[in-house]
């Protein structure tokens, strides 16, 4: 009696979730592009153009999902079965990390798309009040007493990590590497910060929505976005006299692609960001566009600034995550000697 | 001392009940709830010790034991006012009022922590005056403890107030007939007989307001050492691939609350044990 | 008289401070909500709740409520019957153990199913061989709603229970009804409005749920996020009004399940 109940309420939860469950076989091809914070808007126009451009050449009707969060939780969601056919995200690393921790995608996979796998570049600015009360210019204006200054942060963040080791590459470069300085510079700019979110939009929010801080340390296309959607006047950029090359890159996740038969439609997606039209849409949501005729075309929107990179400066992601961002690593020790 | 397993019963269902209980506790909870052990052991003793004594794990244990502590205080004080003022006077909107109090159970958290960094933000109605006395009420400690305060007032107002519903007002009329003045009234009649609820609904908020997550994530202000709670550092450590890191200070925080409240539940039977031989 | 209140004045400050406390605490956040809801105007909140993903998320929440509330009513009612009507060993042990998941942080009861059911957990490389997607699915979704919302319907049901006692139970049973009729025709009716009240309050938890739900959802628009995930996502998108117009129907949702929690207790009371 007892068993026979039993074993009718595991048929009543197996058949709850069984109907719960996502009908796997759909008619129609989907796509799930995981992504960081700040391409929400990007994506959503790249989708439509995408899907109107495959749905010319191969006559299928394409549906492409998005998933967005911190950099490192989408990374992690995709290691622990997330069912992403393409990852975009913030860094290197965190992709690195996937091939790492899974056989979902290959070592090599950043060697497999043109200009590292970087469709597009970013770089960090400063978002300032109107009329720059406090005079922020530069980097070393940041650690002056009495500014505070909001970033996301750097162990749960990617733009945050970008934010971190441009600060580290300017320190580098105004005390010609001594890594002492670096960190005394590094170590007084975080005593400045009052909040520090867990990703780049929460601290946005907490910038725009909370008139919290003097100054806000951003991906160059949110800046702009805050500028043209949030707060028309209320906002200046600053560019710094240096800054840091942020090359986000996308990827295949080949386990996925494979198991869902969407290979074809997931590579040719990646392929399409670096054509002229995707290229187009990354300048249009103020990404910088690999492609040189786009990129003149819209060169009036991005000013030249001296720009580091992470492989000339950190000798790549690895070796800097595990320098500054691991537990105990540099960042752990400035925030804790605060 | 031999004792049968169950007391004999003309009921019947003894067996499908509890065997239906005790198979959808486990599968449900014990089953996934054991993972996190089970994922604490892949670090040594040592490991596991590290991680939950370094600086910054004893500072996310304190602000979130801490403000769970202050807030819990909070809602005793003022929740008894609360169940004293709904069951014994009577005032315009009382059954409002009395329906109000379950709010926070029934509104989401994220929702909480929305309104409520809003309001405290220094840019929000209440935050911009706190701001004008140099208090900082969003991303602050105090930040926390408002959002915990407000998920776990329901717990004191509903454990103390059926017990003050049933408590008999001979007692008092007794007390005042032997000349007892209304405060020792109160004092040596009434609070010894809510004070295990009370005791009870103080547990019950703090228990709730330790794991807090939707509601305080807002509000925080998630600077290491200083406003950073434990769950939070739980999903930095998750973010990080760091489950090892992270189940441990699960356990920690786990094995804290259970010690804590195992002295409640034991603070609370030998409490009423010396009430009822009194 | 006078020995059996307190002065007037007394009475008057606590009633004060009491209303005082939940203004600040409770009316304010509420009023906060709506006002910020309605910051654009009637159209434009009722097109955010129309929007597509709004309506997935709504749907989401619906399902997840559907499948996880009666599954906790039937482990409630069976718990509360074991453990009210009957005395065994170990009964208090249980009793705790049932309220374990309120005292378990959400974050780490979304954990625990990461770990149980994500690729790199206990039954990963099972499921996904088997091409079975919990984690990051509405499966995974509807477990963690149910284990945070597990021990609502019987915290609520034992008490009722208790003060109901077995005499009426051993009576009919005395009269030759089977302990099934016996359950049905005693039992439940004794216990209806227990029944109801512990639905409305797991309910209106299971519809709120966040910490545990966001650890496990992926958050893919219009297939996994619930309404509180999609509060979360509006606000992350700089839509503000947005998002507090889909946090004002959670808010609505709350009033109504107070509003349903006063008639049954009502309800209760005249029915004892």
């Amino acid at each position: 009696m007892l068993l026979k109940k039993l074993y009718n309420l595991v048929i009543v939860l197996a058949a709850g979730l069984a109907l719960a469950a996502p009908v796997a076989a759909a008619s129609k091809v989907t796509l799930l592009n995981v992504s960081y914070d700040p391409t929400r808007e990007l994506y959503q126009s790249f989708n439509k153009s995408f899907a109107d451009y495959w749905f010319k050449t191969t006559g299928t009707a394409l549906e492409i999902n998005q998933s967005h969060g911190g950099s490192g939780k989408q990374g992690r969601a995709v290691i622990d079965g997330l069912q992403a056919d393409v990852v975009t995200l913030a860094l290197a690393y965190d992709i690195d990390v996937i091939a790492a921790k899974t056989d979902l995608l290959p070592g090599n996979w950043q060697s497999r798309l043109p200009h590292n796998s970087t469709p597009y570049t970013s770089t960090i600015v400063f978002l300032v009040r109107k009329g720059n009360p406090k005079g922020i210019k530069d980097w070393d204006d940041l650690v002056k007493p009495g500014v505070a200054v909001i970033t996301p942060n750097p162990k749960t963040s990617g733009g945050a990590r970008w934010n971190y080791l441009a600060a580290w590459g300017y320190a580098l470069k105004h005390w010609n590497n001594d890594e002492g300085q670096a960190r005394e510079f590094l170590t007084a700019l975080f005593k400045n910060v009052p909040v520090l979110d867990t990703g780049a939009r929460g601290s946005t929010t907490t910038f725009v929505e909370r008139k919290i801080g003097d100054v806000l340390l951003a991906w160059e296309n949110e800046a702009y976005l805050v500028v043209d959607q949030l707060g028309k006047g209320d906002y200046e950029i600053v560019t710094p006299s240096l800054s840091i090359l942020a090359e986000p890159p996308v990827a295949l996740v080949d386990r996925n692609v494979d198991r869902h038969g969407t290979r074809k439609v997931a590579q040719a997606y990646l392929e399409y960001l670096y054509t002229e039209e995707g290229q187009e849409i990354a300048a249009q949501h103020y990404y910088r566009p690999r492609l040189e005729a786009v990129a003149q075309k819209y060169a009036a929107q991005f000013p030249s600034l001296n720009l580091i990179t992470i492989d000339a400066v950190f000798g790549g992601w690895k070796k800097a995550q595990e320098a500054h961002f691991a537990d105990k690593g540099i960042f752990d020790q400035i925030t804790q000697s605060n | 001392m031999s004792r049968r397993f169950v007391q004999p019963s003309i009921l019947p269902g003894f067996s499908l009940s509890l065997g239906f209980t005790v198979f959808y506790l486990s599968l449900i909870v014990l089953i996934p709830l054991s993972m996190l052990f089970v994922k604490t052991a892949t670090l040594s003793l040592s490991g596991f010790w590290e991680v939950v004594t370094s600086a910054r794990t004893l500072a996310a244990y304190r602000l979130s034991f801490g403000t769970a502590l202050v807030s819990a205080l909070v809602n005793a004080v003022f929740g008894l006012v609360v169940a004293w003022v709904l069951v014994r006077y009577s005032f315009p909107g009382k059954r409002i009022v009395d329906a109000l109090v379950d709010f926070p159970l029934a509104l989401p958290t994220a929702v909480a922590g929305i309104a409520l960094t809003e309001l405290y933000a220094p840019t929000g109605w209440v935050g911009r005056y706190l701001a004008l006395v140099g208090i900082k009420g969003a991303f602050s400690p105090l930040g926390i403890t408002i959002a915990l305060t407000f998920i776990g007032l329901p717990f004191v107002v509903r454990t103390v107030q059926p017990v003050l519903e049933e408590l008999d007002p001979q007692l008092e009329e007794a007390a005042a007939s032997l000349g007892a003045n209304r405060w020792q009234t109160l004092r040596k009649v009434v609070f010894p007989v809510i004070f295990p609820s009370l005791l009870t609904g103080f547990t019950l908020a703090f228990a709730r307001a330790i794991g807090e997550y939707g509601s305080v994530i807002f509000i925080a202000g998630n600077m290491p050492m200083k406003t950073e709670i434990a769950p939070l550092l739980i999903m930095t450590k998750l973010e990080q691939y760091d489950y090892a890191g992270a189940t441990a200070i699960a356990v920690g925080m786990l094995l804290i609350s259970f010690v804590l409240l195992a002295s409640g539940n034991f603070l609370q039977w030998h409490i009423s044990k010396k009430l009822g031989k009194a | 008289m006078r020995t059996r209140t307190e002065p007037r004045f007394v009475r008057i400050m606590l009633v004060t401070t009491a209303l005082v406390f939940l203004g600040i605490f409770l009316v304010l956040p509420l009023a906060c909500v709506f006002h910020n809801a309605f910051a654009k105007g009637w159209g434009y909140y009722l097109g955010t709740l129309r929007h597509p993903d709004a309506l997935a998320a709504m749907r989401m929440t619906m399902i997840t409520a559907l499948v996880a509330v009666p599954l906790n009513l039937v482990f409630g009612v069976a718990a509360s019957w074991a453990i009210v009507k009957f005395d065994f060993k170990g009964r208090d042990f249980l009793l705790s153990l049932i309220d374990l998941p309120l005292s378990v942080s959400p974050v780490i009861s979304g954990l625990v199913f990461v770990l149980f059911f994500g690729a790199q957990g206990v039954m990963g490389p099972w499921l996904t061989a088997h091409n079975i997607q919990i984690l990051f699915a509405p499966p995974a979704i509807i477990l963690a709603t149910i284990f945070v919302t597990f021990p609502m319907v019987a915290r609520e049901l034992i008490p009722v229970m208790r003060a109901q006692g077995s005499e009426e139970e051993e009576a009919a049973l005395t009269l030759g009804a089977s302990g099934w009729k016996t359950f049905w025709r005693v039992t439940i009716p004794n216990i209806r409005w227990g029944i109801l009240y512990g639905i409305i309050l797991c309910n209106a938890r299971a519809m709120g749920e966040f910490g545990a739900v966001s650890v496990v959802s992926g958050h893919i628009r219009g297939l996994t996020n619930t309404l509180p995930l999609h509060v979360e996502i509006l606000y992350n998108e700089y839509q503000f009004t947005a998002a507090f117009a889909a946090a004002s129907v959670l808010a609505l949702l709350a009033i109504v399940t107070l509003i349903a929690k006063t008639f049954v207790e009502a309800a209760i009371r005249s029915g004892r």
